[in-house]
């Protein structure tokens, strides 16, 4: 077990490693260097200005030093300075990311509820007609934009109804239909791949011995289908990190919240190579940290997975 | 019937019919079918597949897929019909009145979860009034394992499906079916996925148990062998309709049915003595040789020799089986023939060329020579693709001819294969187990191999189709003179193909020599043990009279 947390832990840092360094170099191969190309938006930088700049931020020194002074940095929680602000990078994330942190984990908390409560209705369906309907909601829920949903709803519910703020006031509406809009989109990759891995174990013998016993399709499913069939749709849950990121800066945008969306655009619009920089890495450590965590989840659920490496552990793991 | 008498019948099925699918595409898998058990009574369900056996069976247990209807009959068990009942009534006698040892005990536990808590499992579902701690159902549990015969129950409640062996796995799943002692068990060909030596403890322990508890048994098989060995009666089905129900000792003694009668021939035909004799032809170079074959597995702690010290050669024109139990390196070693597996030590000869470390071209050559028809001809043919272009891939892959020389190839090979050529157009998943293995061997022999290596080619097919696959093969043997290396855990089958025999056991081969003398006077004990453990006892006593 041991060997495999570290083994696991040990990728999941080289990924992040990778992913900074092609960032490093993507910067680099921008026509100019970060602090020119944040002046040139003026109309005429002074090369003193530029110069002066460049040195506070550290930009003058050789490539190779940046690389590894930028590197130490990212272990330490120094991520640099904002060129727009002059505030430190971690500062200028910090202070909007629990926001969107907020947002963001409530929706998938809520996705991956509506997956599994979508799944096991139309399992456990009697009626075929329900059964189909169902099944069609997962396809509707990805063909529908985000942004488009926020809009139509913040038109109905703020405007014709009056019932929402069109500004976040903190009453529970204002948090629960950007939640709703983001989980929406979210679990329906989710629920897809749920449903697909559940017929797979439905049609194993296992589930013919267990009916056997004289259980209910109910009982079959709670308890024995959906552990099974739980291992594909985490490793789609660890993947929709990215786009759990992308519909917040749109939900943020579309209901007006403040949060990462607001920095994003700034920081994009202000050509501000530093905090791009920043939010890039902070998106990918993100990305790591998830499937990181569905990798270690994926021995509770079978204890198959450690075969191979050291025996006899899972079974002190699931007990 | 002739068996029906005084005492009240357990289950009482009159007038059972079934379908599949719906209008014009029905098919009926089971006909008016009439059939009562006794309490405490075995009754065996033979035939083959598709005779409905399996329909019938998982019919009275009801778990029929949805595609099937139920079009009229009834199933009686001690007086209620199953087939009035409500979902939540059949449920509170799934698993208490009527159990089911599942078929294939590979993939019938729960793998996510513990063996231990699959067997409380039933206490669960079934309180039957009565609440039990955590404490009593782990003592249930225990005293479940040890009825089956398993060593160190306290260990095993905590370990999971794959930590287990196939035969224990069939053995906790008996214990399950066993777990509230219904009155009636149905056993859909429980031991055809074991190996002989453990589909005998497997067996002895079904049967005791039931015998013990006064279970009625209801067991399907295609294997009239094992039929014979455990039942009280034999049920013959073909074709959805029940054939024949007698007592078992009338049965073997005068088949009425002729369908009964062939099934008989064929569970107790055995090798001409006189191919073994004319097969020895002087000294030809053989067509298979190997010496010294080893294959280790892993490396470090976790060492693993598969195959150690193998040697024999296979005579041109003949059949050599290779016998063992799973695990014994049989496979490995056909693959390090096929060179489809590196040997890590000893020497590979196909017609007297050495060829254990070709490479690239030289190997593809070999491949013409040397083929390969592997066990399940279900997944070994792409479902997707016509026979005709199944056939013809390897003409196409070695560049062989024009379409319309291809063409002809195909239509020679279904020829010599003896089916039809309307089927060349066909697709694979239209085919019926026989038939499709009938393809593979033609595709084998496309490129004019003269050798094959037959993995287990004929353990996937029910009895029938087995003997008309062996008759092909044999036909094919003595007009093309081909070679063959057949691998089998099945020695009824071994014992009607082989002229030598190779029997192997942890990965050594513990005896070799002519079918005739190893199979009547074993010289090994592991030897004696496998044919020992072969069943059908009684089949041959009966033969024998």
């Amino acid at each position: 077990m041991a060997a495999y947390i570290a083994r696991r832990i040990g990728q999941a840092l080289l990924v992040i490693w990778l992913a900074y360094t092609l960032v490093f170099l993507a910067v680099q191969l921008l026509p100019n260097d970060p602090v020119t190309i944040f002046l040139s938006a003026d109309a005429a930088a002074d090369p003193a200005t530029i110069a002066a700049m460049k040195a506070q931020y550290g930009y003058d020194q050789p490539l190779i030093v940046q690389y590894f002074s930028q590197l130490v940095g990212l272990f330490t929680g120094d991520f640099g300075y904002s060129l727009a602000s002059g505030q430190p990078v971690g500062e200028r994330i910090g202070a909007v990311v629990g926001s969107t942190l907020v947002l963001a984990s409530s929706a998938f908390v809520t996705a991956v509820v509506f997956a599994v409560v979508l799944v096991a209705s139309a399992t456990l369906a009697r009626k075929p007609w329900l059964k189909r309907v169902v099944l069609n909601l997962p396809p509707l829920f990805a063909a529908v934009p985000v942004f488009w949903l926020g809009l139509v709803l913040l038109q109905v519910l703020s405007i014709k109804l009056g019932i929402m703020s069109l500004f976040p006031d903190g009453s529970f509406a204002s948090i629960a239909v950007p939640v709703l809009v983001l989980a929406i989109h979210v679990s329906a990759p989710i629920a897809q791949v749920l449903l697909k891995s559940v017929d797979n174990v439905h049609a194993q013998p296992f589930i013919d011995v267990l009916r056997a016993k004289g259980a209910s399709p109910s009982w079959i499913f709670f308890r024995h289908t959906l552990k099974n069939a739980a291992a594909p749709a985490m490793t789609i849950s660890g993947i929709t990190v990215g786009t759990l990121l992308a519909g917040s800066v749109i939900t943020e945008t579309v209901f007006a919240r403040s949060g990462l969306g607001q920095v994003v655009l700034q920081s994009v619009t202000a050509q501000d190579v530093a905090l791009v920089q920043g939010l890039v890495l902070l998106t990918a450590t993100a990305f790591v940290v998830v499937n990181l965590v569905v990798d270690l989840l994926y021995p509770l659920l079978d204890p198959r997975i450690l075969k191979s490496g050291t025996h006899g552990a899972p079974r002190a793991l699931v007990a | 019937m002739s068996t029906i008498n005084a005492a009240p019948a357990l289950l009482d099925i009159r007038g059972l019919s079934i379908t599949y699918g719906h209008g014009d595409e029905a098919v009926v898998a089971a006909e008016n079918i009439d059939l009562a058990l006794k309490p405490g009574e075995i009754v065996a369900l033979v035939g083959e597949s598709g005779s409905g056996k399996s329909t019938l069976s998982k019919a009275i247990i009801g778990l029929l897929p949805e595609s099937a209807r139920i079009l009229d009959g009834s199933i009686d068990l001690a007086g209620g019909n199953l087939l009035d009942m409500a979902a939540k009534e059949l449920e509170s006698i799934r698993g208490r009145r009527i159990g089911m040892v599942p078929q294939d005990p590979g993939a019938s536990l729960d793998p996510v979860k513990t063996v231990g808590s699959q067997i409380s499992e039933v206490f669960r579902l079934h309180p039957q009034g009565r609440k039990r701690s955590k404490a009593q159902l782990r003592a249930e549990v225990i005293r479940l394992l040890e009825l089956v015969g398993i060593d160190t129950p306290e260990q095993r409640i905590g370990q999971y499906p794959h930590e287990l062996s196939g035969g224990l796995k069939q053995r906790v799943l008996i214990a399950i079916a066993f777990a509230l002692e219904p009155a009636l068990l149905i056993a859909d060909e429980p031991t055809s996925a074991l190996d002989v030596t453990v589909q005998q403890t497997v067996l002895e322990v079904f049967t005791k148990l039931a015998r013990e508890l006064g279970t009625a048994v209801i067991f399907v098989t295609h294997d009239l062998a094992v039929a014979t060995d455990i039942a009280d009666r034999i049920v013959v089905m073909q074709h959805g309709r029940i054939r024949e129900d007698r007592p078992v000792r009338e049965i073997l003694r005068a088949p009425e049915h002729p369908y009964t009668r062939m099934l008989l021939t064929e569970a107790t035909a055995s090798g001409d003595e006189s191919r073994t004799a004319d097969a020895a032809r002087g000294i030809e170079v053989p067509a298979i040789e190997v010496a010294g074959l080893g294959k280790i597995f892993g490396s470090g702690k976790n060492e693993r020799a598969a195959v150690e010290e193998v040697s024999f050669a296979v005579r041109p024109g003949t059949t050599f089986s290779l016998v063992g139990e799973s695990g014994s390196g049989k496979s490995t070693t056909a693959r390090m023939i096929m060179r489809l597996l590196e040997p890590t030590a000893g020497i590979v000869k196909i017609h007297g060329q050495d060829v254990t470390h070709v490479r690239g071209a030289a190997k593809r050559e070999l491949w013409r020579s040397l083929q390969l028809v592997y066990q399940n001809p279900d997944s070994a043919l792409d479902p997707r693709y016509s026979v005709s272009r199944i056939i013809s891939e390897p003409l196409e892959n070695y560049k062989v001819g024009s379409k319309a020389e291809r063409r002809i190839r195909v239509a020679e090979l279904l020829d010599a294969v003896n089916l039809p050529s309307r089927m060349a157009a066909l697709g694979a998943k239209e085919l019926s187990g026989g038939q499709r293995q009938r393809v593979a061997i033609a595709r084998a022999l496309a490129l004019g191999a003269k050798t094959l290596v037959l993995d287990e080619a004929l353990s996937a097919l029910d009895v029938l189709t087995q003997a008309q696959i062996l008759a092909l093969l044999e036909d094919l043997q003595v007009s093309q003179g081909l070679s063959y290396l057949f691998i089998s855990h099945d020695l009824h089958v071994v014992e009607r193909i082989s002229h030598d025999v190779g029997v192997m056991r942890q990965g050594r081969l513990v005896e070799v020599g002519a079918a005739a003398q190893v199979l009547n006077s074993p010289a090994s004990e592991y030897t004696r043990l496998l044919l020992d453990s072969n069943p059908g006892a009684l089949l041959r006593e009966m033969a024998t009279n």
